[in-house]
């Protein structure tokens, strides 16, 4: 009997210094290793979509920011903040060295911006995905006016979203489908004009 | 009974060695020139406010509270520190491109406006961090009118 108490005893003891030892330690590992797993969550993710992931630069970008727009159309949140991830990572591989330092200048403060829209929306409540896309798209037209785009796009306003203060965003279809306003008003807004 | 002494001994045995792990203190004297307070034209009262509610969490500067003597407490406010800071830090606000300004205006607004800044964790114990609705409504005028402001440039 003595002998079990006495090595449960040394057990706790083992384990109460060891977790103390590594508190501080751990906490500064999970920080360093979250771009890693979510480097680890894409490639799992992108098995799927190699398409996406071999589409590169603006393509890239655009590709995953209207994925979150139609994850926001169907009030996806969790698809929604897994496009964000990715689109934080293609917009911190995005290519400038063919642009004008000028353009190269605009191009990093559209980035920097847009970037930290899309790591919140990565991990927010849909409301707050919302506030963050609003913003965003501002970013990716303003992208697109330096960058061209490869595909045709459709710039949509809704002038009701942020208490009638309005937000557009990008769409590749003429037919109004509404992210900012869930299901129930799906078809407010309209098309302000054509980017190509 | 015997193993939950010794289990209590080696708790505070556990405490009393953490207590030895150094923290880095968000402490810097001199206030640098790019600070909001510095490029805006902000009210007294309106600064005073901002620097008491949001100051300690979002710029280089933070007046600890005593427990931050103590961990793992310590830790803790370390970590939202650095994390506030990332977010928002209103020493380097002239630094900031206006496309953030911009954005950090909107989230500015938009989380007082949630009630979700200053963090409830944060006023428990910093009472007079809180903002009451006459002042939660005179600061998002007053980030409103700065964001116009700045779009009309």
């Amino acid at each position: 009997m003595m002998n079990i108490k006495r090595t449960t005893n040394l057990f706790v003891i083992a384990v109460l210094s060891l977790a103390a030892i590594s508190c501080k330690n751990s906490a500064e590992k999970d920080n360093a290793a979250e771009p890693m797993s979510s480097e680890m969550h894409q490639q799992e993710t992108g098995k799927n979509e190699t398409t996406l992931k071999e589409q590169e630069n603006e393509i890239g970008v655009i590709s995953n920011y209207l994925v979150i727009k139609n994850a926001l159309v169907n009030d996806d949140q969790e698809t929604a903040a897994k496009a964000g991830e990715r689109l934080a990572k293609s917009l911190g591989e995005f290519k400038k060295d063919d642009y004008s330092s000028e353009e190269q200048q605009e191009l990093n403060d559209i980035i920097e911006d847009a970037k930290e829209h899309a790591e919140h929306i990565s991990e927010s409540p849909i409301a707050h995905q919302r506030e963050h896309f609003d913003i965003l798209s501002k970013d990716m037209i303003d992208m697109i006016a330096i960058t061209g785009t490869d595909r045709k796009l459709y710039q949509a306003y809704c002038p009701m979203y942020n208490e009638n203060k309005g937000a557009q965003w990008l769409s590749t279809e003429q037919e109004i489908k509404n992210p900012y306003m869930g299901a129930k008003m799906m078809n407010c807004g309209k098309v302000q004009k054509e980017l190509n | 009974m015997r193993i939950l002494k010794i289990l209590g001994w080696f708790m505070l045995i556990a405490l009393v060695i953490i207590q030895f792990f150094p923290v880095d203190r968000n402490e810097s004297r001199e206030i640098p020139e790019s600070d909001f307070m510095l490029v805006n034209n902000v009210p007294k009262h309106i600064q005073q406010k901002i620097e008491v509610s949001c100051y300690d969490c979002h710029s280089n500067n933070t007046h600890y509270p005593w427990y931050n003597k103590i961990q793992p407490a310590a830790w803790y406010l370390e970590n939202h520190i650095k994390h506030g800071k990332d977010e928002l830090n209103f020493n380097e606000w002239a630094k900031y491109s206006n496309r953030r300004k911009n954005s950090k205006l909107r989230s500015i607004i938009s989380q007082i406006e949630d009630g979700e800044m200053p963090l409830s964790s944060y006023t428990l114990l910093h009472r007079d961090a809180r903002l009451s609705n006459a002042e939660e409504k005179e600061l998002i005028k007053f980030m409103e009118n700065l964001k116009e402001q700045l779009n009309n440039q």
